[in-house]
């Protein structure tokens, strides 16, 4: 094998790997927004909301994200008659994604707390919506933390997708490099082990914050 | 204080409410007592609306519990509960547990939430505990802790789930002592329980609760020496025979 091009083509390694953090980071933040709003409407009693969020979190998850992402792509701009920056377009792509699954998660981290919470938390006054942010969501996150920690790195690795809109990810630029390389294999190599290297340090970022969050639990 | 009419709760086909009607007067101790089954924690969780009742009116301090135009929340803070299964916040201190809604329901400062906190700490003896986690304390002193959560509201009255039912045996004292020190002060309370030496020592009023129905009521001395009702009958002679 050869790396001997990436002295002259490293600097797209750096704007592809740039460009996948800039998306996954956005992603994830949307998408975690969005997850939590889709998770209260389906556990709400409001039948509308209810049935709005099924339906969304059954659709995204039942079509491939590639046909989202063509979808939002080649059709978010026509139907409002927008212009919009492409990473712009790869980043609702992703989010709206992401938000189905992450939605899930969060509704069964909440399922998971005992009732008793929320009810010693509605006997002393407090409104629902205070219950629900002061008591039962940080008890559901620290359960969920494994979950969502999994459902990140997904994600980082599914934003490789954006490059066949020609979004300048770490993926697409790869591929510019295997091109005028005429190399087809190193380039690719390379990919990996930054994508690897992203997941893997978000990784043991996570299991650190998860071992801090149980500082409190049992020493019993 | 409490004016219950006609109370009465269905879940499902289930009616497990048939009609309460019941008057609990400032002050007073009420021991609810009777069988497993027979609807004296449901009557007391409608109380607070913690269950929606089907039908009837529960009128506390002037305001309708029922009515969707009284705000619930304001009424519930002058309502503590105390829970069989404690529902301490986990991921919080016992400070934090305890100062937590005086903050943020009640606006209060910091300061004077931590002085009302510490004050009931030490009233129930567990100062000490301020900075543990309820995973770090016994099922005796959770309770207490609990306890303490609901007064820091300064209720006008005190609801008790089955306090000790969850407790082992030898930490029911502790907590039936903090509540025989609360009643002494002379705070509203209700309370339903299987501890029968605790209704007859600190309870002003016994109902006896059966199928969905008060059976009877009346003084402890009265209900537990001359029981009119035969369920009365047959349920004390079961429950003080050991």
């Amino acid at each position: 094998m050869d790396f001997s091009f990436l002295q002259k083509y490293y600097g797209f390694f750096i704007e592809g790997t740039s460009i996948t953090l800039f998306l996954s980071f956005f992603g994830v933040v949307l998408g975690v927004v969005l997850g939590v709003i889709l998770a209260l409407m389906k556990l709400s009693k409001n039948i509308l909301l209810k049935s709005f969020s099924s339906a969304y979190i059954e659709l995204v998850r039942g079509t491939p994200l590639l046909v989202q992402l063509y979808i939002i792509y080649y059709g978010l701009p026509r139907l409002v008659g927008l212009d919009f920056n492409d990473n712009t377009l790869g980043i609702v792509a992703i989010s709206l994604n992401s938000a189905a699954y992450v939605g899930e998660i969060i509704r069964a981290g909440i399922l998971s707390i005992d009732k008793g919470q929320l009810e010693a938390a509605r006997s002393l006054g407090m409104p629902h919506g205070m219950a629900m942010k002061t008591i039962i969501i940080p008890q559901a996150f620290k359960n969920i933390l494994p979950a969502l920690g999994n459902e990140f790195i997904v994600l980082i690795k599914e934003s490789s997708i954006v490059s066949v809109v020609g979004i300048h990810d770490l993926m697409y630029n790869a591929d510019t490099v295997r091109g005028n390389t005429y190399l087809p294999f190193e380039p690719l190599v390379i990919a990996a082990l930054i994508y690897f290297t992203i997941t893997f340090i978000l990784s043991k970022l996570l299991s650190l914050l998860e071992r801090r969050m149980r500082a409190g639990d049992s020493s019993i | 204080m409490i004016q219950v009419s006609n109370l009465q709760k269905k879940f499902g086909k289930l009616h497990v409410l048939k009609g309460i009607d019941s008057r609990i007067k400032q002050g007073e101790v009420v021991v609810v007592i009777g069988p497993s089954g027979s609807g004296k924690s449901t009557f007391l969780r409608c109380l607070n609306r913690l269950e929606e009742p089907s039908d009837g009116e529960i009128v506390f301090e002037g305001n309708s519990i029922i009515d969707k135009r009284n705000d619930i929340n304001k009424l519930r803070e002058k309502m503590g509960m105390v829970f069989q299964q404690f529902n301490l916040f986990p991921h919080m201190t016992v400070i934090e547990n305890i100062t937590l809604a005086p903050m943020k329901v009640k606006k209060l400062s910091k300061e004077s939430a931590m002085d009302i906190a510490f004050g009931l700490l030490k009233r129930i003896g567990l100062e000490d505990k301020a900075y543990a986690y309820p995973s770090q304390l016994s099922g005796g002193q959770k309770q207490r802790i609990a306890i303490a959560r609901a007064l820091a509201m300064s209720p006008d009255v005190m609801l008790f789930d089955e306090p000790t039912s969850a407790l082992d045996p030898e930490m029911v004292g502790e907590v039936l002592d903090v509540m025989k020190k609360l009643a002494a002060e002379g705070m509203t309370m209700v309370v339903v329980t299987h501890e029968m030496g605790f209704a007859r020592e600190v309870g002003s009023r016994v109902l006896f609760m059966d199928e969905g129905k008060i059976v009877e009521e009346g003084s402890p001395e009265v209900v537990f020496s001359e029981p009119k009702h035969p369920r009365t009958k047959d349920f004390l002679g079961k429950v003080l025979r050991c």
